[in-house]
């Protein structure tokens, strides 16, 4: 249980995935005006992560890694298919969105309401296909680790996406130089952010 | 029918070679991209790579989606982009496991990255889905030279403050340290990938006024 929170902790703040790795940057200067389109992502990008982390995690153990096939009989010890890893992730990760968005819509219409638009935008979200990819480096023992380390992921990417997008909402009224305006002091602000993220690189838990 | 041919190199296709190096560069006009823009240029070396990886995907893709075009029904082409774009790039990543091992080790998942790369996918949206084969493959090359070209100031910059090396080669001379210059070890963090594309911006802005945003 411990150690489900400190990996919960540290993929928050310590790996985070904008200030640390800076995935998902695409949507997370685009989407970022304000605060309630920020909220609305920042949510379907958690509910996206924490599903497709663990399912790729499953795909890694028992169809990609080297002897991940050996379940089926012992002849196939030999197969490595990870070269197949990229086709797979991105299939499983588009395939989850469009089934997530259907599911969604029937269970929940409100949350489709607000959720709605954003959720065909995360299937290219790099951050989403990031957290797989840094989840096959992990070695997780367990679907449970993966799950969480998905989930944990998705909540600092929220957090980050609602914190800019809030500073943005401030900054139409400071009288900024012409040529800055916009993308340029979002860059700017962004770094000044990562760079407070990383006091937070010393910490061992 | 008889449509006049255009020239292979025609003003308006020489453009779309050259908009995306200053005018409609993909990272600092179209905002896309970035995120491997920032992480892997640290150092030269693998920005470069980067950058002819990322040629390599753009332009081919664009082709192979360009001459599918009409075949691809509206409804799926995103998952059928996002095929291509996977496979070219499990080659570039095969490729590069097998010829050049240490980059490919300091890459890690950017190179499985560029799949979500927005550029790839954007170009293919907003050009190859409505164009010719010949001017796909330009606006592919195009765009990922204007990629390059940031990702390797940004490099130059970097490594070059940062560790007082280009390309792995010290290029400061020993007397500079000897005065007590130091290596700014700040540039090897992530958070100064953004403020040097920040500054360039607005650098950039400042000398192409029509690029600056309005409120």
């Amino acid at each position: 249980m411990e150690e489900l929170v400190n990996l919960f902790v540290k993929s928050i703040f310590i790996e985070n995935m904008v200030f640390a790795y800076f995935l998902g940057m695409c949507s997370y200067l685009a989407v970022s005006k304000t605060v309630k389109t920020a909220d609305g992502l920042g949510k379907a990008v958690i509910f996206v992560l924490t599903i497709s982390v663990p399912i790729n995690y499953l795909i890694d153990q028992y169809l990609l890694a080297p002897g991940a096939l050996t379940w089926i009989g012992p002849q196939f010890e030999e197969v490595n298919l990870s070269f197949l890893t990229f086709i797979m992730f991105i299939a499983v990760i588009a395939s989850m969105v469009q089934l997530v968005e259907m599911i969604v819509e029937k269970i929940s219409p409100t949350l489709y309401g607000s959720l709605g638009i954003f959720l065909p935008l995360i299937a290219v979200n790099c951050a989403i296909l990031g957290g797989s990819l840094f989840m096959q480096q992990k070695d997780f023992v367990n679907t449970l680790e993966s799950a969480v380390y998905g989930f944990g992921s998705g909540v600092g990417w929220y957090l980050a996406i609602v914190a800019i997008a809030a500073i943005r909402e401030k900054i139409t009224y400071s009288n900024i130089p012409d040529p800055l305006k916009g993308l340029g002091i979002t860059f700017i602000i962004t770094g000044l952010m990562a760079l407070g993220f990383m006091s937070f690189m010393g910490i061992k838990i | 029918m008889s449509k006049e041919k255009e020239p292979l190199f025609s003003k308006k296709n020489r453009a779309l070679l050259t908009d995306p190096l200053d005018d409609d560069n993909p990272i600092t006009v179209q905002v896309l991209g970035i995120c491997s823009a920032l992480a892997i240029t640290v150092k030269l070396e693998p920005a470069v790579v980067m950058t002819l990886s990322v040629i390599f995907v753009m332009a081919s893709s664009n082709v192979i989606i360009s001459i599918l075009r009409n075949i691809i029904p509206t409804r799926i082409r995103i998952i059928v982009q996002l095929v291509v774009v996977a496979s070219l790039v499990a080659l570039v990543d095969q490729f590069l496991k097998a010829y050049a091992y240490d980059v490919s080790k300091q890459l890690a998942i950017f190179i499985g990255l560029i799949i979500t790369n927005c550029i790839v996918m954007g170009r293919l949206e907003a050009f190859a889905l409505g164009n010719g084969v010949w001017k796909s493959f330009l606006d592919g090359v195009g765009n990922a030279a204007g990629y390059g070209w940031i990702l390797i100031v940004v490099a130059f910059i970097r490594e070059l403050f940062g560790s007082g090396e280009l390309w792995g080669i010290p290029v400061i001379p020993q007397f500079v340290y000897d005065l007590g210059y130091e290596n700014n070890g700040l540039m090897l963090l992530s958070p100064m990938a953004l403020i040097v594309v920040g500054i360039y911006i607005w650098i950039q802005r400042y000398f192409n006024r029509k690029l600056i945003e309005k409120d």
